[in-house]
């Protein structure tokens, strides 16, 4: 299955892929009428000192800890993708607890919010990967197994 | 110094407000801290005048809510003394140096590639359609026997010295590490070999970790003498001893010791932090008979397995001297025009000295025609070759093939801001900050010189298709093929070409 | 004024054909004539031209000069060079047939002729060499001299016209030849004189051409810079240089000759089966790129003794080969072929590049 992988060596820390996936999960045809004057809250974070940079992004994990920890039943894994329900989040944030990559985050409304492959918005595919200047993110089909 | 700032910045960075988002991409960006961003007043600001105008917030910027555009605070008008003129008349009045610039000579001399246009079959003779039909642009570049040779049964004897295949008649032209980075050398290294065709290593040597692109790579022999040592003349398919440079003729190379790291220290074989001076003569050359002797000491200390190239900058007198190399025992010559790159030159000898690579071509290959000597050598040139126009042009003119790398750079997505000297090149080519080094991933830069060469060699194709040639040879020195607009009778005479519609 | 052939380049389409005897039985010129009859619409009447082999006998061990001049003038300036380097052992004016569709000749000689010892000598040459050198110190220095034939025991006869009308001309019905070839030539504005037509020879190595080829200047640049001058500008001229320079100063033999000027692809050479031939073949393309022809052509190449017919490598011209018994056929059009001998047999169309070369028994010439 196609996932995100994140080279840290070419990551620039330039945070384009926060602003695009928060464009593209806005729901908005034109970036700036989306963000402009607003707080994001994109679904992969750049993290990073100095000159390391890289972005944490959720891995799709086979056997996921928040889609097990989930009280409510919100999170689930759909054809390898691991998916939030919005409607049926209550908010306890067990997920973000749990999970050990930092890869959830709670949402502007209170619920929890993470990233989905762009799969259900206009992108159709990672817009985050789409938009990396540098090739330090990437939406490709590998080998390995992942976590 | 104390006293005035005669200087209004000379761009503008004009911000669409309506559009910024405030992401900051620009400020992360920008080496020359142009841009930041003031929370209080939730606003982007700018400071024009570290700005060099190499656009890399422009291309980041997201919502295309970025221009810079040149300021149009002016001087009052004049003809004879121009803003550019004045600007630099200020600049020494406050520094006292000599002024430095970057890249190629931006000044307003006659492009001739522009001036002459290009054939094609009409009724007596088809075009050819290089989709159905073969089209072959290999090359090789190396000395042609005068007499063949046969053995006792009357076979011939089919051995050559050494030469060059080219997959297309162009190659990466000498662009030391130092002068660019690691990461821009990674890219051209595996261009070429994807491409079957040669990168230069220029007068740094070759870093460790590309000996593997060996064979194709010519490495380079300068003043200097950087980085020359037994494995890494071994490691190169060719050996090319640079005695001059179109950006400046008549003078060497200077590497500022901030560029000189570990690495490039290690590579050149020279203390970290030190300048790197190269002088302005090969100081075991001060003559033709010297240059033959080092031609033929690199020739036994490489055992006649390679092909020596002696890389000339186009002077007035240049004709004479690719005589005098061609009977150097050099095996192919490469001439660099006036309009040639560089990582740094004094701005006065890079805008005033040499001559025009078209003029220079045109010039040697007549002049080793008139002497028989032409098969003799390769030439290859280089200075300004643009786009596969230029190299068809090129080639008819009577070039072998031609070196590019100012196209070749700005694949990998220089903007010509042409300050290459101050190091802090915000798109990770001429810069030895890690930092910025590694803005140019070399998966991406290697692929886009892939495409670049690919779509060259498409329209070399397509040019000589329809000329009716479908073999390269058969194009090189190929003059009919070419006329001139525009040019005076001397310009002609000198191209050897006829002016169109005679 | 227009302008002459030589001032400017003038492409041609063309009609080509040959005969040769491979026993060495002379042929008079009446069925070489014939063969170019059906094919009049490929002539536009700016042109056409004959070469035969072995028509001159009595004189074999001579060089035999055929010469235009523009007037009487001329003819004695050239004939004061001819005697500083040459022994002429005969001079006479070349006999022609008045006819209605042949105008404006110019005056036409013929000279055997052999060079002085003493000047041989003292120019270190053999006298191949020295009799090319004359040819083109008189083609490019000699204002209205132009020599258009210096083989031994052959000769050239050319003139602007039908091809028909040039042989009727030159009343080739008298000569008697194992070898013939012809051209007939649409050049496509008039070339103003009789030099530019074929075919073009240089010692006993002629050519007949039909095509244009793209690779001319290039050719033409590298060719001077072995002693060759080309006056005309035309395809055939430099063709013709390219096969003596190949042949007689850099010793290719007739097949190789054609692997240089017709190279196979590279694509090609790397499926031959043998490791040698793919050595040579990228040998010879490595030595001699500047000597590829591109471009259409068919041509023949006639020399004393035999003669090689090629196409271009992509064949853009047509060209037929036919057999009867000892002779063998070349030309543009089967008609042609026809022509000469109805119940000519082994018809075919050589593939583009793979010369056809036709020799005579050895001494039955």
């Amino acid at each position: 299955m196609k996932r995100v992988y994140v080279n840290e060596k070419w990551c620039l820390g330039c945070h384009l892929c926060e602003y695009n996936c928060a464009f593209a999960n806005s729901g908005e045809t034109d970036m700036a009428k989306a963000l402009r004057g607003k707080v994001i809250h994109p679904r992969l974070h750049i993290e990073g000192q100095g000159e390391i940079h890289y972005a944490v992004s959720c891995r799709h994990c086979t056997d996921p800890l928040c889609v097990k920890s989930c009280i409510s039943g919100a999170l689930s894994i759909q054809d390898g993708t691991v998916k939030i329900d919005h409607d049926k989040c209550v908010g306890c944030l067990t997920c973000v607890l749990v999970c050990p990559y930092g890869a959830v985050a709670p949402g502007p409304d209170g619920a929890a919010t993470k990233c989905e492959l762009c799969l259900e918005n206009a992108c159709g595919a990672p817009a985050c990967a789409a938009g990396c200047p540098n090739n330090a993110i990437v939406y490709e089909e590998r080998e390995e197994a992942s976590a | 110094m104390p006293g005035i700032n005669y200087f209004y910045p000379e761009f503008e960075v004009v911000r669409n407000d309506a559009r910024c988002i405030r992401c900051q991409v620009c400020a992360r960006q920008c080496a020359n801290e142009v841009h930041s961003y003031d929370p209080e007043r939730d606003l982007m600001l700018s400071d024009e005048s570290k700005c060099v105008n190499c656009q890399r917030c422009v291309s980041l910027c997201p919502t295309r809510a970025l221009k810079i555009v040149k300021s149009d605070c002016r001087l009052r008008e004049n003809a004879n003394w121009e803003g550019d003129t004045i600007r630099e008349v200020y600049k020494q009045a406050l520094s006292g140096g000599v002024l430095l610039s970057s890249m190629g000579n931006p000044k307003n001399y006659p492009v001739y590639w522009d001036k002459i246009l290009i054939n094609a079959s009409q009724v007596t003779n088809p075009s050819i359609d290089p989709l159905r039909e073969p089209m072959e642009t290999r090359v090789f570049l190396g000395k042609k026997p005068e007499k063949l040779e046969r053995d006792e049964n009357g076979n011939l004897k089919c051995e050559l010295t050494p030469q060059l295949e080219l997959s297309m008649p162009v190659m990466f032209s000498a662009m030391s590490y130092g002068s660019i980075s690691y990461n821009a050398h990674e890219s051209l290294a595996r261009a070429s070999k994807e491409l079957g065709i040669y990168y230069n290593t220029g007068e740094g040597g070759l870093h460790e970790d590309f000996y593997v692109y060996g064979p194709n790579t010519i490495v380079q022999v300068a003043s200097g003498r950087f980085g020359v040592h037994r494995d890494y003349m071994e490691a190169g398919a060719a050996v090319e001893i640079k005695m001059g440079q179109g950006a400046k003729p008549g003078i060497g190379g200077h590497l500022p010791g901030t560029k000189v790291g570990p690495d490039v220290s290690r590579t050149r074989m020279i203390p970290e932090g030190s300048d790197a001076i190269s002088p302005a003569p090969h100081h075991d050359i001060y003559s033709i008979e010297d240059l033959r002797q080092l031609v033929y000491s690199i020739k036994e200390a490489t055992g006649h397995k390679k092909p020596v190239i002696v890389k000339v900058a186009a002077v007035h007198n240049i004709a004479a001297i690719a005589s005098g190399i061609a009977r150097s025992g050099a095996d192919i010559i490469a001439i660099d025009g006036f309009r040639g790159g560089t990582g740094a030159a004094p701005t006065r000898i890079r805008d005033s000295v040499g001559i025009p690579i078209e003029l220079a071509l045109a010039a040697v290959d007549q002049r080793l025609r008139d002497e028989g000597i032409r098969g003799n050598v390769s030439l290859v040139v280089g200075g300004s070759i643009r786009s596969s126009a230029d190299v068809v042009k090129a080639i008819a003119l009577g070039a072998d093939a031609c070196y590019i790398a100012t196209a070749a750079l700005l694949a990998l997505g220089c903007h010509l801001c042409r300050t290459c000297q101050t190091g802090n090149c915000n798109w990770g080519i001429a810069t030895q900050k890690p930092e910025l080094v590694k803005r140019l991933n070399p998966d991406l830069g290697y692929k886009r010189l892939v495409n670049l060469m690919t779509a060259w060699n498409h329209e070399i194709k397509e040019l000589m298709g329809g000329m009716g040639i479908n073999s390269i040879e058969a194009l090189r020195g190929n003059r009919l093929m070419l006329r001139g607009v525009g040019l005076t009778d001397a310009e002609l005479r000198i191209l050897g070409i006829s002016h169109a519609g005679e | 004024m227009s302008m002459l052939e030589g001032q400017i380049r003038i492409p041609s389409g063309c009609a080509i054909s040959a005969v040769i005897s491979r026993e060495g039985r002379r042929m008079t010129g009446e069925k070489i004539i014939e063969s170019m009859r059906p094919m009049h619409e490929r002539s536009n009447g700016l042109g056409g031209g004959f070469a035969g082999y072995g028509i001159y006998p009595e004189y074999k061990d001579l060089f035999a000069l055929h010469i235009f001049y523009d007037g009487e003038p001329c003819r004695a300036a050239c004939e004061a060079y001819l005697r500083d380097h040459l022994e002429i052992v005969k001079g006479e004016i070349i006999p022609t047939r008045k006819i209605p569709s042949i105008t404006d000749e110019p005056l036409i000689w013929r000279y055997f002729v052999t060079p002085l010892r003493s000047v041989l000598a003292s120019r270190q040459l053999d006298e191949n060499e020295f009799l090319a050198r004359i040819v083109m110190h008189i083609n490019t220095h000699l204002q209205g001299t132009y020599v258009f034939s210096s083989g031994k025991n052959m000769g050239v006869f050319k003139a602007v016209g039908f091809p028909e009308d040039v042989g009727e001309f030159y009343r080739l019905e008298e000569y008697e030849a194992y070898c013939w070839t012809a051209h007939g030539r649409y050049p496509t504005n008039t070339p103003g004189w009789w030099g530019g037509a074929h075919p073009f020879a240089l010692l006993d190595r002629t050519i007949v051409h039909n095509g244009e080829i793209s690779s001319y200047d290039a050719n033409r640049r590298y060719i001077e810079m072995f002693g060759y001058k080309c006056t005309l500008q035309t395809d055939t001229e430099v063709i013709t240089y390219i096969a003596d320079f190949l042949q007689r100063k850099q010793g290719l033999s007739l097949t190789e000759l054609a692997s240089v000027i017709a190279a196979p692809f590279w694509s090609t050479i790397k499926r031959k089966p043998t490791e040698e031939e793919r050595l040579k073949l990228s040998f010879l393309r490595k030595v001699y790129p500047s000597l590829l022809i591109t471009g259409p052509f068919s041509i023949i190449l006639g020399f004393e003794g035999g003669l090689m017919a090629l196409n271009d490598r992509l064949k853009l011209r047509s060209m037929v080969v036919g057999e009867k018994d000892d002779l063998t056929f070349i030309a543009s059009e089967e008609a042609a072929i026809r022509a000469m001998e109805p119940e000519a047999g082994n018809i075919w169309s050589p593939a583009g590049g793979e010369p056809v070369i036709v020799t005579v028994k050895e001494g039955c010439y």
